[in-house]
């Protein structure tokens, strides 16, 4: 018998509903608070080297987060986000894949692109919009992007990702490439079409895509509960007839394994994996948030236990392979040098008047050069209205 | 030389830019082994396989994002959106993503190949939802090109340009002409420029602006007008972004009249555009107001399609009140 309905069917003669919860799953833990492993649990093949990278990212994201919310609070840069509470999630997903795999983040997952190389100098000629950022001071900060390392520029826009991360991984699956494509998202975004969207075109035309869901608590200040009604964000991936896992965030030996496992998987089978990853907002939305009117002190400070970094430095130590004091020196250090490169990147010059037209399109249409010197006139005439281009073009 | 319609033309476009460059997709809805609805994409995938041209689930919005996805990845996706009334599900993805993947990104990344293939336009008693012309929404976003072709052989050569271009393109096929335009292709390979508008007939009372569809609709005016003696320059402005102003500024430069002509609503149409930017260029030239014969400002009608209809009438009274002025 045919199937045009794409549905296994197994009939009964009573009626009954299945419940909206009947699919629950569990989640992945390996690392345990003080650093130990679960009994039974499998410690990911994880050398020191390796180890130590995810680490070193972890702590550099940690202390650059610091940094620059407090340089926004001086009114240094106009606006900043934080990783906190979620360095596991981005870096240790990141570090289980090969260096040419496609990231397509949402904005908060600067673990990651630290991870694949992303400079010092680099976030800060973004988070500045200088002459010498890549995106050529365009996009509001945090909006990073990077050919060279596989990171695709962020757009504000929540979800839009999703299903461009489908089509990404499907010319990859068409080209021959053995590299797949993780995209990240939060449990907010994936209320937008473009979830739905592009997990169904993912597992329709079978693109190696890892849907690396955040599940961080907050949407701004909408918890998950007013968000959606199911059982988290992984059952979905089932609905879609992907497979999926939960994993604890804070844990970034969970996150490594599943992630690696993800992969394996993706590119074996041609298949989207749904990663759902449980942790906790513990900072702000953004800069322009305050969390103080939508939750209360202690529920933050219940979390801020669960803290990923201070569990990974416990199983690092007890592996002998960092050195507490060693460790603590080389944070101070790295608080100089962010400050020094802050200082910088300030003074660095905003980029030129041609890169408002530039880029548009591949070769400016003839409106555009019309518009620049009609724009270029104006501003000789009225210099002083116009500090940051005035007097740098003939 | 062959003789074809709009649509084997377009197939005929779509064989040659899969055969040359193994990166050219298709896909929609209804777009694999069926062809699509139109049968545009007809025997594409029974000759470049699955892979390669292929139906999608029903999401316009999936479709964009997938068709953004390919192209950053340095892919050309041809996306069918099955009519342009169901482009909107897709507006973001198309303003938000298309047009600035290569400016947000500094140049890092883009999504030149991207072409959006759509049918738009009314003439098939298709009411409200199968007879829109949206070309004027996205022709106010920076970063996309537009394209209308004419008859098949325009459109043949005008998809293949669109194709190659290194900025992602929204191709509106006029769907009243598919079957019903026919004309000499020839079966070579060859594109034809965008930006670049083309003059029909040479004239000196008057210039006849239109695109697409509206084509023959001008020319049947003209041919009522010229009957009585008046001289029209006939324009088909081909493609809506980036537009030829030099081309429609020196017709009327030489004319002093110009009438506009476009099947969407008047309030905000692209005419206005033309309209603004051609008073200001030639303004010490013009004889009489710039006339716009384009929709009423009312959703897409069924019963009365005729009445809403810039035609060939309404047309030929714009041309005599701009010359009588």
């Amino acid at each position: 018998m045919t199937n045009p309905n794409n549905a296994t069917i197994s009939t009964v003669h009573t009626a009954e509903f299945t419940s909206g919860h009947a699919l629950q799953i569990p989640t992945l833990r390996i690392l345990q608070d003080d650093g130990s492993i679960y009994p039974g649990a499998e410690v990911p093949q994880l050398d020191q080297a390796t180890a130590l990278k995810m680490y070193d990212s972890m702590q550099f994201i940690r202390i650059l987060d610091e940094r620059m919310l407090a340089a926004q609070r001086q009114g240094r840069i106009s606006f900043y986000m934080q990783c906190l509470g979620e360095e596991a999630a981005t870096v240790g997903s990141a570090a289980a894949l090969d260096d040419k795999d496609m990231i397509m983040a949402q904005y908060r997952e600067q673990g990651a692109l630290r991870y694949r190389g992303f400079s010092l100098e680099q976030f800060m000629n973004q988070l500045f919009s200088n002459e010498k950022d890549l995106g050529k001071g365009r996009q509001m900060p945090v909006h990073y992007g990077s050919k060279d390392i596989y990171y695709m520029t962020i757009s504000s826009p929540l979800g839009t990702q999703i299903p461009q991360a489908s089509g990404y991984a499907y010319a990859q699956k068409l080209r021959g490439l053995k590299n797949t494509t993780i995209c990240y998202f939060g449990e907010g975004a994936a209320s937008e079409g473009d979830f739905h969207a592009g997990l169904n075109m993912a597992a329709v035309h079978k693109a190696p895509v890892i849907f690396f869901c955040r599940n961080n608590g907050y949407a701004i200040s909408t918890p998950a509960n007013e968000q959606f009604k199911g059982d988290g964000i992984a059952c979905r991936g089932v609905g879609y007839g992907m497979k999926a896992i939960r994993v604890d965030g804070a844990d970034i030996l969970a996150v490594y394994k599943a992630t690696q496992m993800a992969r394996d998987y993706a590119l074996e089978h041609e298949e989207p994996i749904l990663i759902e990853s449980i942790a906790y907002r513990l900072g702000a939305h953004s800069s322009s948030d305050d969390p103080s009117g939508y939750r209360s002190k202690e529920e933050e400070e219940l979390w801020r236990k669960n803290d990923p970094i201070s569990r990974f430095r416990l199983w690092l130590v007890k592996q002998g392979w960092l050195n507490e004091d060693e460790d603590k020196t080389k944070s101070d250090a790295l608080r100089q040098e962010i400050l020094d490169a802050l200082k910088v990147a300030e003074k660095v010059a905003k980029p030129g008047i041609e890169h408002l037209m530039s880029d548009v399109y591949e070769t400016p249409i003839p409106l555009l050069n019309e518009q620049l010197e009609e724009l270029k006139a104006h501003i000789r005439k009225y210099p002083d209205a116009y500090p940051v281009t005035a007097g740098r073009f003939e | 030389m062959a003789k074809m319609n709009m649509l084997q033309a377009i197939n005929n476009a779509l064989d040659l830019a899969m055969a040359k460059d193994d990166g050219v997709v298709c896909f929609g809805e209804d777009v694999g082994h069926f062809g699509g609805v139109f049968r545009a994409t007809s025997k594409l995938q029974e000759k470049y396989g699955k892979a390669r041209c292929f139906n999608t689930p029903l999401t316009e919005q999936g479709i964009a994002g997938f068709a953004n996805g390919m192209a950053a990845q340095g892919m050309k996706p041809v996306a069918e959106i099955q009519f342009a009334d169901y482009i909107f599900p897709a507006f973001d993805q198309i303003v938000n993503e298309t047009a600035k993947f290569r400016y947000r990104s500094g140049n890092e990344f883009n999504v030149g190949g991207l072409v959006f293939r759509t049918p738009y336009g009314g003439g098939i008693a298709g009411g409200h939802y199968h007879s829109q012309s949206p070309e004027a929404y996205f022709a106010h976003t920076p970063g996309l090109k537009i394209v209308v072709p004419r008859d098949p052989a325009q459109a043949k050569g005008l998809l293949l340009a669109a194709i190659n271009c290194p900025d992602p393109v929204i191709f509106f096929e006029p769907k009243k002409l598919y079957r019903a335009s026919v004309g000499e292709v020839s079966e070579e390979y060859y594109e034809i420029p965008l930006g670049k508008a083309e003059v029909l007939q040479q004239g000196k009372d008057v210039t006849v602006l239109a695109w697409g569809a509206q084509m023959e609709i001008i020319q049947k005016a003209v041919d009522m007008a010229q009957a009585e003696g008046i001289s029209c320059e006939v324009i088909d402005l081909r493609s809506i972004q980036p537009w030829d102003v030099d081309t429609v500024a020196e017709s009327v430069m030489k004319t002093g009249r110009l009438v506009i002509n476009h099947e969407a609503p008047l309030t905000g149409g692209f005419a206005a555009e033309i309209a603004s930017t051609i008073q200001k260029k030639c303004f010490l030239h013009l004889e009489s107001p710039i006339e716009r014969v384009c929709g009423l400002d009312i959703p897409y009608p069924l019963a009365l399609e005729k009445e809403y209809v810039p035609d060939h009438l309404k047309t030929y009274e714009a041309i005599k009140r701009s010359v009588n002025f």
